[in-house]
């Protein structure tokens, strides 16, 4: 059996009253293009939050390719590869696209806390962070401030930051939330084009693009998981189709 | 064991006189930062306010004690109302640093303005014939002015919290406290919301100041001096909480009043460490929100 | 932009620029220019360094502090108590300034250092008033209200005396002051500096990216306190005394001010805020000193409400 890149093992989460993540049992295999869906408040963003360190789970174990990671913070999940973009944009906006991407790099090549020499002679980063920017379409921007761009090209620069970290686990957050549908297709090339050794989950709402891109995908509803499977399966799935639209299941 | 008990009792009760007088001041700023995210470092310039208008309209007017702190409660408030509308609102949800040097100019001016107006030496507070001296209570006597003091807190903050908790006014602040942009999609005018409480928070700043002149003194770097008690309530107690600088203005006037008594030298070490300490366990305060 | 462009000017950016002479010329051309006030340039050249070391932490972290004054003080009381005590040579008294300075700001800053907002700002100031608590109390060493007495403090290298012109005291000052620059420059052009301005744009992208946020943020605020400590230090050295003063909360409020009427976050703002406001308040305080506090208080609602971003910030805005 394959040691999957990422396993949750009865993940719960509890705010009082209120339970967000209702004992999950995830898996996601290496290499895959997983996605994640639900109606709003299922507490997909949670689930995110819990994976990354971000939230400390009430009970439960997370594991990154086998190795226990529930009680590591969020910045050594990030070292092992476990990374996520935000549902809302969350860069550096009065610094540069390139200066964004650079700081990532700095961080995965452990440099960045150097104090000795300038950043500048850090050639080899900067040159790296500029093959992406390359790779991605956004070397024509390289030296503009990120919060002067357009919204498409700030959720490109999400994805290109993780990028920068080397991921094994790329966590997804709705990537092509708030893009207009005109400038969505870069994003959408983007994800399609991510390396295949990347394991890949997507949190989303367009069902078109979910889809496009997945391969599985798992239901989550209130915390809990409803259904998993392939697309084929879960489009045709009566319980999904009743709590997304609401249809009366004839019994 | 009869002269542990006295001591105790003086002490519960000259801290809670001290907590009465923090409060009122302090609860208005609490609800400021909570509820419009401004660092207002200027609140206690209108606790100063309160206290020159009410030593001012006493000893050159004759106005008797009682119109006097109502005058200086109100006209602090409406002085304060131009104040929020044409300097405060621009940096609502701004940064910080803003907040902080803009209050800090305004605390300058205040200083200077005041020894302009008054001169630098501290204003007495006259207490009325009627509150001079002690009540007897058979067992004890207490002073008379303090012991007014308290229970005129006491009124002032059950009416508050009645308010808050019974009145539409009170709710809409709760709600705009706990989440802003949810109270303004429900149809909260939150623009005017901020503005009267911001004024009534001045307003009951002014009454503290006026009422409490003969604990912390009114002398034109009041604001700069008593910063940071004022803070220290606030943040042990929690933004934009009503009850929880209370709690803060309890533990700090007793420990004040207890140190004072026992320990003098000591006391404002003992009341920073707790603050440090309590803020580390907590650091929203002990009723804030995260 | 062909990939070697784009990429060579990020590259360049910590290369040493002409225009970066000029404060330094101007300091060297006022030591002949204005011989009758090299008493007060060497003041407004150790408060430069404050400013400095305040804006490391403001400018580029990101912390709001009230209680800098703190650092600034225990630097100051620190060479103060050594040249009171027995032990005028300065240079050593500097490192010893630095040295108690930086070991506050350690251990404050693990303390102050966990939280953001109003708890941190609450927590500086809480700090700043309990440091100028303990050098009141503790008066048997510090003079407490009628400030440190009896320094005396040796030439330097046994040669440079302080003399009364205030010669030795504005060179003493100046190099002190160069050499801390660049070391903060070199600071804030590695890749820890630039890290600094990630925490302080975005907090949580940082922690995204697998940075040690709150390690940065400690050695940062060591550092600042160590140049801090440094600038005391200098102060009560070519002045021979030191006050509670130093500790106080105007102290930290009134750097703030400085460093704002230059510019926070571009290293340059201490060099042009704190001459113009020493300068001014050089001449009218003398006048009167409550007049002083009040046109720079409405000096700071008015730069706050209009110019925000400072004189240079205003510099670049008609550069666009």
């Amino acid at each position: 059996m394959n040691t999957p890149a990422l396993e949750t093992q009865g993940l719960h989460k509890r705010f009082g009253a209120l339970t967000v993540a209702n004992a999950v049992d995830f898996r996601l295999e290496g290499g895959a293009r997983h996605a994640l869906i639900g109606p709003n408040g299922a507490g997909k963003t949670t689930f995110v939050e819990l994976v990354t360190g971000a939230l400390q789970p009430s009970a439960g174990q997370i594991r990154l390719d086998g190795a226990d990671i529930t009680h590591l913070p969020q910045a050594a999940r990030v070292k092992r590869g476990l990374v996520r973009t935000f549902q809302i944009t969350a860069l550096f906006p009065r610094l540069s696209v390139l200066e964004n991407v650079t700081l990532a790099i700095c961080e995965r090549q452990g440099i960045a806390g150097g104090l000795f020499r300038p950043a500048g002679y850090h050639r080899t980063a900067i040159e790296e962070a500029h093959a992406l920017l390359e790779r991605l379409g956004l070397e024509d921007d390289a030296l503009r401030p990120v919060n002067m761009l357009a919204y498409g090209r700030q959720r490109l620069i999400e994805i290109a930051v993780s990028l920068a970290l080397s991921p094994k686990v790329l966590l997804l957050d709705e990537p092509a939330a708030g893009v207009p549908s005109s400038e969505s297709g870069t994003i959408i090339g983007v994800i399609e084009r991510l390396p295949s050794d990347i394991a890949v989950l997507i949190i989303e709402h367009d069902m078109d693009l979910v889809f496009r891109l997945a391969q599985r995908i798992t239901v989550l509803v209130r915390g809990s998981i409803l259904v998993e499977g392939p697309p084929e399966a879960i489009a045709a799935d009566p319980e999904v189709r009743r709590v997304y639209l609401g249809e009366r299941v004839p019994t | 064991m009869a002269d542990t008990l006295s001591a105790a009792i003086s002490i519960g009760f000259h801290g809670l006189a001290f907590a009465m007088v923090l409060y009122l001041i302090s609860v208005g700023l609490s609800v400021t930062m909570g509820l419009m995210g401004f660092v207002n470092l200027a609140h206690g310039v209108f606790a100063m306010a309160g206290g020159y208008v009410v030593t001012s309209l006493m000893s050159r007017w004759g106005v008797p004690f009682l119109p006097a702190l109502l005058g200086a409660a109100v006209a602090v408030s409406l002085a304060s109302i131009p104040i929020e509308r044409v300097l405060y609102r621009r940096l609502y949800g701004g940064e910080e640093l803003d907040q902080v040097l803009l209050t800090m100019g305004l605390v300058f001016m205040s200083v200077a303005g005041a020894t302009y107006v008054w001169g630098p030496l501290q204003q007495p507070l006259q207490p009325p014939q009627w509150l001079s001296g002690a009540v007897d209570l058979g067992v004890r006597s207490f002073p008379a002015y303090r012991s007014f003091l308290i229970l005129c807190g006491a009124v002032l903050v059950t009416a508050l919290w009645l308010a808050i908790e019974r009145t539409r006014f009170g709710a809409r602040v709760r709600a705009s406290v706990d989440n802003l942009r949810m109270a303004q999609s429900v149809g909260i005018d939150t623009s005017r919301l901020f503005m009267m409480t911001f004024a009534l928070g001045s307003g009951l700043a002014g009454l503290g100041g006026g009422l409490g002149a003969d604990l912390l003194a009114i002398n034109p770097s009041y604001a700069l001096q008593n910063l940071a008690y004022f803070l220290i309530v606030v943040a042990v107690g929690g933004l934009g909480s009503i009850r929880g600088p209370f709690v803060a203005a309890l533990l700090l006037g007793i420990a004040d009043s207890g140190f004072k008594y026992l320990l003098p030298e000591f006391g404002a070490f003992f009341i920073y460490t707790l603050t440090m300490a309590i803020l580390l366990w907590r650091p929203h305060g002990l009723f804030g929100r995260a | 932009m062909t990939p070697s462009r784009a990429v060579e000017a990020f590259a360049r950016r910590h290369r040493y620029h002409p225009f970066e002479a000029l404060p330094w010329l101007a300091a060297v051309a006022a030591y002949f220019v204005f011989p009758d006030y090299l008493a007060l340039g060497a003041q407004i050249l150790a408060t430069i360094l404050f400013a400095l070391s305040a804006d490391l932490v403001l400018g580029y972290a990101g912390i709001v502090t009230l209680g800098h004054a703190a650092f600034f003080g225990t630097g100051a009381y620190t060479a103060g108590i050594l040249a009171a005590h027995g032990w005028g040579e300065p240079i050593t008294g500097l490192f010893a300034g630095a040295a108690v300075a930086a070991l506050l700001g350690f251990l404050s800053g693990l303390v102050v250092l966990r939280t953001t907002g109003l708890a941190l700002l609450m927590q500086t100031l809480v700090v700043a008033t309990m440091v100028a608590e303990a050098a009141n109390k503790a008066s048997f060493i510090t003079g407490g209200d009628d400030g440190l007495q009896g320094m005396e403090v040796w030439p330097i290298f046994g040669w440079f005396r302080f003399d009364l012109f205030g010669r030795t005291s504005y060179a003493y000052c100046l190099i002190a002051l160069i050499l801390c620059w660049l070391a903060a420059r070199q600071i804030v052009h590695s890749p820890f500096g630039r890290s600094l301005t990630g925490i302080r744009e975005n907090v949580r992208r940082m922690h995204a990216i697998g940075a040690p946020v709150a390690r940065r943020r400690l050695t940062i605020y060591t550092i600042s306190a160590a140049l801090a400590g440094i600038s005391g230090a200098l102060i009560a050295q070519t002045t021979q005394f030191v006050s509670l003063s130093f500790l106080s909360l105007e102290r930290s409020g009134t750097v703030l001010i400085m460093l704002i009427i230059g510019g926070v976050g571009r290293l340059y703002g201490a060099f042009i805020g704190v001459p113009l406001y020493m300068v001014a308040q050089n001449r009218f305080s003398e006048i009167d000193p409550v007049y002083w506090y009040f046109w720079i208080g409405l000096l700071m609602v008015l730069v706050v409400g209009f110019a925000r971003g400072g004189l240079l910030g205003l510099f670049d805005r008609l550069r666009q």
